[in-house]
């Protein structure tokens, strides 16, 4: 398949965002009463969220979960408005009202993000099936993890996109670990997307730590999508460098392990990919890293800057 | 004036909001294809006048119905499912609890969640407790959710048709009970508002407040005491959430005495709530204690004599308003 320049530069640059927004959040988060929450990071998981994106158009929908700062960026939110979000402030993209774990971004397409594993496929179901209902040449593409496999809701929503050829893209992020339970421990299939046949769908194995090879399946998704042919089940093989949540030591995750698959990255991988093929220069990857830093430092002093929302308005919102 | 089972009355509203805007459709199991097709019952005909695309069979799955009707709505689709049985909720719970009620706050107001849930409630058909179980006060609790339980076919008409103009989700549990019973509903087209209450019958003595199907049981009850001099108000809440403080505290004003009547089991039941309502907000209105009654805190029984012990009747509301009187 031919990526355009255009798009692998796309991939390279949501990477280097998230990346640097990420390792933003990781140190503000020790710092006492800085974020209030938990945090929840993707490092090293970049590929998925930047391959898929990449590859839809800004009129298709993500539905995300509780990892969901890459996919958010990725699919073109604002860095500021998650930013202060995150910080919980009034200027934050939901007004303070989901911070890190239930970004809503609607104006991207990224209508919400769901922190009950396994709910996303459902709605997502929904979202397809308004696609699909109003007859629009959009798809809806759903993140879950490894651990949301094993939820009820998934297969359902699963079987009924199957029945009815929803234009969805379910990408399984299988990042090994499921809280502090590996896939061994929390599943009897070595690859998930063995499930992909129970709903008549096809299922294939990519990378995950490759953002080309993920967009390329997740296009080729989409064009199976918008030909009315319904679903497909896209299993991405990466790895979770850092805890479920920041607060988690990671006591269970061999060092060793987590050390190797930091030598996968994927940043630099695809770096020396679009270096090799003439796309970039060193030059220009070493602009984008910067930008991503002045853009974050930015968006840090806008959400340190901003006013926190008063109590009352916690009473506004629950119904139109 | 027709007279309608509200099955019927369902299927009236169902049919005349499907014509007027084609973004509603409907899913549920069996909405279009049905193990039990029958004219009383409330989407008896609506997969032939609207065909498939509309009128939605899915699998036997409540999480992805549910999960269907948040997704498409948030897409700007008004769906309107049906989850067969009240205590079938419990397998749609999530999607309804944590999404359909929250994803609106936790967007800060950007989205909207113009859903419609209708559920099958009560007891009296011997299919025990896992498929009679009144469960409106779980979702009464759960902010960001409407919740209407008619107690006549009209109110059900008019309070369906805005459930679905509704911008937000609504719970609408159906008495089934009350689909085999013909009562009026006018020609016209109307809507009812989700929110009022309304005085079925008005009376100086004693306050009833209730809701869906023991709307009947407090009209035989205050009919027979009508008979001994006794003038009972009924309150037909209708809508239990947004509650209508303000027509229950009304009429606790006009009579000093309150009764609430409600089908599901007394501990944690709805009653409990209009109770702290009256106590909190209408203490000095009162004459006498308050008294609930409801089921008793059982398992919905299937062995007939059980199961008409269990529904509260006009006898019960009837000792419990002359111990107050």
């Amino acid at each position: 398949m031919a990526i355009s320049a255009e798009k692998k530069k796309e991939m390279l640059w949501t990477m280097i965002l998230s990346r640097r927004f990420e390792d933003e959040l990781m140190e503000l988060c020790k710092i006492e009463g800085k974020i209030h929450g938990m945090m929840i990071l993707a490092t090293g998981q970049e590929a998925v969220g930047s391959g898929a994106c990449a590859a839809l158009a800004p009129e298709d929908v993500i539905i995300t979960n509780h990892r969901s700062h890459n996919h958010l960026l990725a699919k073109g939110a604002d860095a500021k408005a998650l930013m202060a979000e995150i910080f919980c402030k009034a200027t934050g993209c939901n007004k303070g009202k989901s911070g890190t774990l239930h970004l809503a971004v609607p104006e991207v397409n990224a209508p919400c993000t769901s922190t009950v594993v396994g709910a996303g496929p459902p709605i997502a179901a929904g979202q397809a099936f308004a696609q699909q209902y109003k007859r629009e040449k959009r798809v809806t593409l759903c993140f879950f993890g490894d651990g949301a496999a094993a939820e009820g809701s998934v297969h359902e929503a699963m079987n009924l996109a199957g029945l009815w050829r929803l234009p969805l893209i379910f990408i399984c992020e299988n990042n090994v670990y499921a809280g502090a339970q590996r896939l061994e421990e929390h599943t009897p299939v070595a690859d998930l997307v063995s499930r992909a046949a129970g709903y008549a769908m096809p299922g294939v194995i990519v990378d995950g730590n490759d953002a080309l090879a993920v967009y390329e399946a997740v296009a080729t998704a989409k064009k199976r999508a918008l030909a009315g042919e319904g679903p497909s089940f896209i299993e991405c093989k990466t790895y979770r460098l850092r805890g479920h949540g920041e607060a988690d030591p990671q006591l269970y995750q061999p060092k060793d392990e987590i050390s190797a698959w930091q030598e996968k990255c994927p940043i630099p991988r695809l770096r020396d990919t679009l270096v090799s093929e003439g796309v970039i220069t060193a030059a220009d990857f070493q602009a984008m890293e910067k930008q991503a830093q002045s853009m974050v430092e930015e968006a840090v002093r806008f959400a340190e800057d901003s006013p926190y929302p008063s109590p009352e308005e916690a009473l506004e919102d629950v119904l139109v | 004036m027709q007279k309608l089972g509200m099955g019927q009355a369902v299927n009236q509203a169902l049919r005349e909001e499907m014509h007027r805007d084609p973004g509603v459709f409907i899913a549920g199991e069996g909405v279009g294809v049905s193990i039990h097709p029958g004219p009383m019952l409330p989407t008896y005909g609506l997969l032939e006048e609207f065909g498939p695309k509309r009128v939605r069979d899915t699998p036997v799955s409540e999480a992805a119905i549910a999960g269907l009707a948040v997704g498409a709505a948030e897409a700007g689709l008004r769906p309107v499912v049906e989850i067969m049985f009240n205590p079938f909720f419990t397998l749609a719970s999530d999607m309804i609890i944590n999404h359909a009620a929250k994803l609106r706050y936790m967007s800060g107001g950007k989205s909207t969640f113009p859903l419609v849930v209708r559920m099958k409630s009560g007891a009296g058909f011997g299919a025990g407790s896992q498929h009679s179980h009144n469960l409106e006060a779980w979702v009464a609790h759960c902010p960001g959710l409407k919740v209407v339980m008619p107690g006549t076919a009209a109110d059900a008409k008019g309070l369906l048709k805005s459930a679905i103009r509704d911008d937000n989700p609504v719970i609408f549990i159906e008495h089934m009970g009350l689909y085999f019973a013909p009562t009026p509903v006018p020609e016209e087209e109307y809507l009812t508002p989700i929110g009022p209450a309304e005085i079925k019958r008005p009376g100086t003595d004693v306050t009833v407040v209730t809701w869906s199907s023991m709307l009947g049981v407090a009209m035989t009850a205050a009919e027979r005491l009508a008979q001994e001099g006794v003038q009972v108000e009924i309150v037909d809440l209708r809508t239990l959430a947004p509650l209508d403080k303000k027509t229950i505290l009304a009429s606790v004003a006009k009579t000093g005495r309150l009764v609430v009547l409600h089908e599901a089991n007394l501990t944690g039941g709805f009653g409990g709530e209009i109770a702290a309502v009256v106590m909190e907000e209408g203490f000095s209105h009162l004459k006498a204690p308050l008294r609930r009654v409801a089921a008793p805190d059982i398992p919905v029984p299937v062995s007939p004599p059980q199961e008409q012990f269990y529904v509260p009747n006009a006898e019960q509301l009837i000792t419990a308003i002359k111990e107050i009187l």
